[in-house]
């Protein structure tokens, strides 16, 4: 067979690694590279640099090392019983390529992950020389993130702690007999018991770098996973449970969600239908609403239905409000911050505003809507100076009529 | 207080701007209006290619303040507002500003009152320069031209984009810190800006063909863009929300978002199909498994010249065992376990003392694969990804007798039992544990022990026996 080109290598690759949801750039230690030798800044908030038809955005170059796998997990398209072209980039190849998209303005930096050749530790071995290579042979000062391996010793994942912003394992799916099931290969306690050790790693750099200036930093912008959906039996509620108690446990900064999607040569324990997207984008407001909106994990889990699954039609803040109306309506005027963003239709944003607002005026309906995206939405919640559901809060009707009428639009006439 | 509002004089004031992003300028000059309590209806501001204002017939020069004015006042929060706004393009904004500016002397927390219709306002423009800046961070792409005369000066990255607003000067910084050792420039409409590493220039309104055309890393770009692109989820609207039209002439991976799209629905059907497995309901009954299976064709053995060999055996049998595939003499009888292997199976299995007429027998996969060799037909492994999908038969199997124990002979039954293929040199003489509860034995497939000869034969014989001595002291177990 004739060597591949960078060219066919780049497809091959870069293909395989797009199950990966991640691609956030954000949230790592501010530097530049003025009086450095080479590029690239980060600046605290990510960059989008281009948005791909499937409405995610590109950051980073995200690519395997290579995809052949001497693991056998039955949702993924380089698993070693699948029928897909294989290539391997060097880490010398990888870095070149980082770096000529990064002179471009093409990316951010480099997402880097590994299907596991020879061993895991060979594998882990390969990731960190790539990103050696950036950060020392071309004082590369913009984002890397390196998928760690928890089979590969410690010190190999520590050691990719210091070159990178961030590292990640993947939990893979959301429980232990769906991971014995589909990943055969892979250990759940072993995967958790990696995590702990980066977490440690990282709040110890973190309290060195309080005391020694020039402490080495650790993954400044934290670790992250990603659970499949879909592939397993495991209802919304077990996978918000499972989200909140990694976040506790292991202090990560995202838990991502990727909707199983049909891969090429799918292995035949799969379900071949993929799970709607839209479940996808609930788990992440539920998700939202843990992180940001002081929801409790039992509480989400309220907004479900008997059968652990949250509604697809409605948001699961809405959901929760139409389950909860006694609650309701607040009053913008006098309500605390906790209540206020209880209201389906309010964010985070809005609320800051009408709380600044309402020290210079008392807020009528009209103030409050040009406070907030949409006013018919949060209408039915709230008392204003003026206003006053009345009958509306307690309509039978209420979620037909919140919730976003069926449209079938071509948004692209291609 | 209402004095204090009274207009100094009531001429009328014109001030004119030398930039059209020059935020410091209207700041010195906003100051010294309020310190001379120029009204804001009193003042207008006129930016380069600005059209003239009717009342501001000539220039006027600023009032010069009282001695004893007050300074000016402005929240930090409206001056970080302001900076940002004053970039827009909109010609009002200076007036605006102004006009906000104002009424902050009166009323210092007013930045607050969100529902205010200047803030709000205000709050618009520094809100659309915000995302233009951001966009140009994103969406500048720079082209590699080779350093010709001075090759030792490297090679040169020029950029052509074109803002919306008036933010190419403000946003020289970030330029700079990112690609400090880097030379490059950054060309629009508007004006340059040049880097050689050391200091920044500015240069004059530029043209799209003074950047060049192209290079070839685009290449290996665009092939980035169209594999991480997963067409299983198409989202068009979410692109379009972040990346407009608008930006889409100057990003060389844009030309193929319309072909991305139109082949993804495309794709998508060709991958569900591709693998599409036709699976009706589990059946209910060993029979109707037996009569299901002949009608499979979910991998292509089941196409070929042969019929499914359904597995026999009690409903209810404690002892499950799988085999790996029936072979030339298996088809021909339709019975599992008949030929050359299963007779010398059935000899060890006597010797062991378990009774054959009691246990389920089965393979993993249930038709014959083979190609044809003259008049015979050479038994040929199946691949794993044939096990997998005939393992759905195996579990069905597995779901109607319920055996306690499952012994699995050789890796291909191995891993129809478990979906992983596993060493059975590990694995053999000890159980593993199975989710429904039962377990599972791994030995060797009786064909294996057929091609040996000699001593290795003898070893791997006595291995075979003590395997199958094993499982039957554990039958007894759970049967006791």
């Amino acid at each position: 067979m004739p060597a591949l080109t960078t060219l066919e290598k780049l497809e091959i690759l870069a293909d395989a690694a797009k199950y990966d949801a991640s691609c956030a750039s954000s949230g790592t230690a501010k530097r530049n590279s003025t009086g450095g030798k080479g590029i690239g800044s980060t600046e605290g908030m990510g960059i989008c640099h281009a948005y791909a038809p499937d409405g995610r955005c590109i950051s980073l170059l995200k690519i395997l090392l290579t995809n052949h796998c001497v693991f056998d997990c039955h949702y993924c398209v380089n698993r070693k019983s699948s029928n897909v072209r294989r290539a391997r980039f060097t880490p010398q190849e990888v870095a070149d390529l980082t770096i000529a998209f990064y002179k471009r303005n093409y990316i951010e930096g480099l997402f880097l992950s590994s299907g596991i050749v020879k061993s895991s530790s060979h594998t882990m071995e390969q990731l960190v020389e790539t990103a050696r290579i950036l950060r020392e042979e071309y004082d590369f000062r913009g984002y890397i993130h390196l998928k760690t391996i928890p089979e590969a010793e410690a010190e190999l994942v520590h050691r990719a702690g210091l070159y990178a912003d961030r590292v990640s394992i993947n939990v893979e799916l959301p429980t232990d007999a769906g991971l014995t099931r589909l990943a055969p290969d892979k250990n759940a306690r072993q995967i958790e018991g990696a995590m702990g050790r980066t977490k440690s790693d990282i709040v110890e750099a973190k309290d060195a770098k309080k005391r020694f200036k020039h402490a080495p930093r650790f993954a400044p912008a934290g670790q992250s996973t990603q659970m499949i959906v879909g592939a397993d039996g495991a209802s919304d509620a077990d996978i918000v449970g499972k989200a909140s108690r990694l976040y506790d446990r292991f202090g990560l900064r995202r838990v991502y969600y990727s909707a199983f999607s049909p891969i090429p040569d799918a292995s035949a324990v799969l379900p071949l239908k993929r799970p709607p997207l839209i479940r996808e984008h609930r788990l992440y407001q539920s998700d939202w609403l843990m992180r940001f909106y002081g929801f409790q994990p039992a509480e989400v889990m309220q907004a479900a239905e008997p059968d652990g699954m949250l509604p697809l039609d409605i948001d699961p803040k809405l959901a929760w409000a139409l389950k909860f109306r006694e609650q309701f309506p607040v009053d913008v005027n006098r309500a605390s911050r906790e209540q206020l963003l209880r209201v389906p239709g309010l964010g985070v944003k809005a609320v800051n505003r009408i709380i600044a607002s309402r020290r210079h005026r008392t807020l009528r309906l009209d103030d409050v809507a040009k406070l907030t995206v949409s006013i018919a939405r949060v209408r039915p919640f709230l008392c204003a100076l003026d206003w006053r559901p009345v009958m509306l809060t307690d309509r039978a009707d209420l979620r037909s009529m919140l919730a976003p009428r069926a449209e079938q639009l071509e948004l692209f006439a291609a | 207080m209402s004095a204090l509002r009274q207009p100094a004089t009531d001429a009328h004031y014109c001030v004119e701007l030398e930039r059209p992003d020059d935020f410091d300028a209207w700041r010195t000059a906003a100051r010294a209006l309020v310190q001379a309590r120029v009204p804001p209806d009193a003042v207008s501001w006129r930016e380069p290619g600005g059209v003239g204002d009717l009342f501001a017939a000539g220039g006027c020069a600023l009032p010069a303040p009282p001695p004893a004015a007050a300074p000016a006042r402005a929240s930090k929060r409206f001056l970080d507002l302001a900076r940002h706004a004053a970039l827009h393009r909109d010609p009002q904004r200076f007036a605006l500003l102004y006009r906000l500016l104002w009424r902050l002397q009166a009323k210092p927390g007013i930045m607050e009152d969100k529902a205010d219709a200047d803030i709000a306002a205000v709050e618009n423009l520094a809100k659309a320069v915000r995302r233009d800046s951001h966009k140009m961070h994103a969406f500048v792409r720079f082209r590699e031209v080779a350093p010709g005369d001075e090759p030792e000066a490297g090679p040169h990255y020029v950029a052509w984009f074109e803002p919306e607003h008036h933010i190419l000067r403000a946003n020289a910084g970030f330029f700079v810190r990112r690609f400090a050792n880097m030379r490059w420039s950054i060309l629009t409409p508007a004006g340059a800006l040049h880097w050689d590493g050391e200091v920044l220039e500015e240069g004059p309104p530029a043209l799209r063909s003074d950047a060049p055309c192209g290079d070839p890393t685009e290449d290996l770009w665009r092939t980035y863009y169209a594999s991480i692109f997963n067409p299983a989820r198409l989202k068009v609207g979410a692109m379009l929300k972040e990346m407009p039209r608008k930006y889409w002439k100057n990003m060389p991976e844009a030309a193929l978002i319309p072909e991305l799209v139109a082949g993804a629905q495309r794709r998508e059907a060709q991958m569900v199909a591709a693998g599409a497995l036709d699976f009706a309901e589990r059946p209910q009954t060993l029979d109707s498994l037996a009569q299901a299976i002949h009608a499979c064709r979910n991998c292509p053995i089941g196409t070929l010249e042969n019929r499914a060999v359904a597995g026999e055996g009690p409903h209810g049998a404690p002892l499950m065992i799988v085999g790996e595939q029936p072979g030339d003499q298996e088809d021909e009888a339709g019975r599992p376990f008949v030929g050359p292997a299963g007779q010398l199976l059935d000899r060890h299995l006597e010797r062991a003392g378990i009774d054959r007429r009691a246990a389920y027998v089965t393979n993993a996969v249930k038709h014959f694969k083979f190609v044809q060799r003259g008049k015979r037909r050479l038994h040929q492994s199946p691949t794993a990804k044939e096990i997998d999908t005939c393992r759905w038969w195996l579990e069905s199997e597995r779901a109607l007798v319920r055996p306690r124990l499952v012994l699995a002979l050789g890796a291909s039954a191995a891993r129809g039992v478990l979906g992983r293929t596993v060493s059975i040199a590990r694995e053999r003489g000890r159980p593993i544990g199975l989710e429904d509860g039962s377990e599972l034995w791994i030995t060797a497939h009786p064909s294996y022990l057929l091609r040996l000869e000699g001593a290795a034969q003898e070893q791997q014989a006595r291995l075979f026996d003590a395997d199958l001595a094993a499982v039957q002291a554990r039958l007894a177990e759970l049967a006791g």
